[in-house]
């Protein structure tokens, strides 16, 4: 398990307070789970990811996690429509340990409201809510 | 600490069947035919399975071999948090097997089964004594089931009521199952985290309950080994606003004849048999999970009812507001056995005495190890005290690695990583059964593991080193797993 220092937690994406992170897009937002999640998690075995076009609000359960620990649910950081999901997590789950916010992102999603964007956390509050 | 307490010695290896095998060898002769052969349709007709061929002593040393690689309750101390996984005196057994009870057939006329009928029809009132509930269906054929049934009359209790509710109260320190047995009734579960004492406060129910809420489903003791201090406040809650209290009553082992389920506001609660009365489980079934009710709601109880008229039992099946069948026949019946030949061993101050005897274990060991592992809740516990790894951490060692070191110890692991609520969770329930020299080799075992954390972590880390095989690739099982031998 990595300490607090050893997180990789990039500057330019936004911070929810159950571990997924927001990368805003053009038109759309990326949504994945933070370094902190995947390596608390463990290894990752499943993911679940929701239809592409189904409407979440913000809080919303997207999807679930499995590792060789538990089940984890996914929750929305904001609402929107999903127009994307990462079909590649199918066939290689482990992406999301090796690669988070890379080839281990999630789903894209057409953001309702972009005030919710700007609730979430920067680098710097996420880090401070890890108590780190 | 280097010497292992029980996993030395002969570990037999045993091939599969199909590499013992030889052609033409045989466990039995059958005669020759004396009638003309009379071929099979065809159609039939084709390849038979490809069995080997195998010698009686073959067989029987093949299934006694693999049998030496088992660890059960029989075998030694099995600590599985949340499982209550204690000692099953034989003597059940051996009344289940009474060919009166075994070999009864369900479709028996009623008059020709007196005594079963007899047996489920004192059984329900057993249990309603010893959780102050008023009555008792034995139909659920497991927790889950139990859980399900619960859920359908508090389903058809609204429904009678007119008005159909969308929601259901779980928190987050309840069994795994709640959530599903509610969502198969059609009710939401809204989650609800327990307060920072590890329990429910009921201004946290308040925000939460209101007259779209079927009611709630509360574990108590809670899968934290402890008891929910607020209930009577919370059940107050729940019942003003016209919803109903479900327990789940899996860790009844902590509190049998002591909490009057009842007088603490529950409307439905369900038991297992087969942890906390006497039927070994683990090994896939069969369990029983009766459900116990207020009576307002015992119009909705599974049909068939066994009524008793006069000094005779029977069967009825006409209740027009019950859930219906949960099952075939009258349920798993030789569970039944078990548990009404333990009740009737233990009477009521020997339950009592188990109860007490399985708290007082958990809180002994809880206060041996809370110097070594760090305690998620530091308070007096019930049935179970759950750990962590958390002062394991600055030398990399995790709580799978420690349950798989204590497999060299000779002990099973407990529960580990549940509940959810506890990062990292070490969830031990030693039960009644248990002596004082068994826990404390168990003390023994858990303390040498966190010196080896501390000065040789890579042991703990490559454990288990004595087991018949050692770490397995969980990873690469789940992410591809094998499906075919």
């Amino acid at each position: 398990m990595k300490e607090i220092n050893e997180l990789n937690l990039p500057e330019d994406l936004r911070y929810a307070d159950d571990h997924e992170w927001l990368r805003p897009l053009e038109t759309a937002a990326r949504i994945g789970i933070s370094d902190y999640a995947q390596d608390q998690l463990g290894d990752i075995v499943y993911v679940e990811l929701p239809a592409v076009g189904r409407q979440l609000a913000k809080g919303e359960e997207f999807g679930t996690v499995e590792s060789v620990k538990a089940v984890s649910s996914l929750y929305m950081p904001v609402g929107g429509e999903v127009t994307a999901v990462n079909e590649q997590l199918a066939e290689a789950p482990e992406l999301v340990n090796t690669d988070p916010y890379g080839q281990g992102w999630m789903i894209e999603v057409k953001v309702a409201d972009p005030a919710e964007v700007d609730a979430l956390m920067d680098r710097a509050a996420y880090l401070k809510a890890l108590g780190g | 600490m280097n010497a292992p307490l029980g996993t030395t010695g002969l570990i037999l290896d045993e091939p599969l069947l199909w590499e013992r095998g030889r052609p033409g060898r045989r466990g039995a002769c059958l005669p020759p035919a004396d009638v003309p052969p009379s071929p099979l349709d065809p159609e039939l007709c084709g390849d038979g399975p490809d069995f080997p061929d195998l010698s009686e002593v073959d067989l029987v040393r093949h299934f006694t071999r693999l049998s030496t690689w088992n660890y059960g309750v029989d075998t030694g101390f099995y600590p599985l948090g949340s499982c209550t996984m204690k000692y099953n005196p034989k003597t059940h057994e051996r009344q289940a097997a009474l060919k009166g009870f075994a070999a009864a057939h369900p479709l028996l006329p009623a008059s020709l089964c007196q005594g079963a009928l007899q047996l489920i029809w004192e059984l329900e009132r057993d249990l309603a004594a010893i959780t102050g509930m008023d009555a008792v269906s034995l139909q659920p054929a497991a927790g889950a089931h139990g859980e399900l049934a619960g859920m359908l009359v508090i389903h058809a209790h609204h429904q009678h009521q007119g008005h159909q509710r969308a929601k259901i109260i779980i928190p987050d320190t309840a069994h795994g199952t709640n959530p599903a047995s509610a969502a198969l009734c059609g009710y939401r579960p809204v989650a609800v985290a327990s307060g920072p004492e590890g329990v429910l406060e009921p201004a946290a129910i308040e925000a939460v309950m209101d007259e779209e809420t079927a009611g709630i489903m509360v574990t108590n003791p809670n899968t934290l080994g402890l008891f929910e201090t607020h209930i009577r406040e919370i059940a107050a809650i729940v019942h003003a606003k016209g919803g109903l209290v479900y327990a789940d009553g899996a860790n009844l082992n902590a509190v049998m004849g002591i909490v009057d389920m009842a007088a603490i506001g529950v409307d439905v609660i369900h038991l297992n048999l087969h942890k906390t009365f006497a039927t070994p489980h683990g090994g896939g079934g069969p369990g029983s999970g009766p459900i116990c009710v207020r009576r307002q709601l015992e119009p909705y109880l599974p049909v068939p009812r066994v009524v008793k008229d006069g000094d005779q039992y029977h069967l009825e099946t006409d209740r027009p507001l019950s859930i219906g069948r949960m099952g075939s026949f009258h349920g798993h019946f030789g569970v039944m056995v078990k548990a009404y030949s333990y009740i009737r061993s233990m009477g009521a101050d020997g339950l009592r005495r188990a109860s007490e005897l399985a708290v007082l274990n958990a809180n002994y060991l809880k206060e041996k190890l809370k110097q070594d592992f760090h305690l998620a809740y530091d308070r007096p516990c019930m049935h179970e005290c759950v750990f962590s790894d958390r002062r394991q951490a600055p030398f990399k060692v995790t709580t799978l690695d420690m349950a798989k070191r204590l497999m060299d110890y000779g002990f099973h692991p407990p529960t580990i990583y549940f509940p959810l609520v506890v990062h990292g969770a070490i969830m031990i329930e030693p039960t009644e059964t248990e002596s004082k020299e068994d826990l404390d080799r168990f003390v023994t075992a858990m303390r040498a593991i966190a010196e080896e954390a501390r000065t040789e972590p890579e042991t703990v880390k490559s454990a288990p080193r004595y087991t018949k095989v050692r770490r397995l690739d969980e990873v690469t099982a789940a992410r591809k797993p094998c499906l075919v031998g």
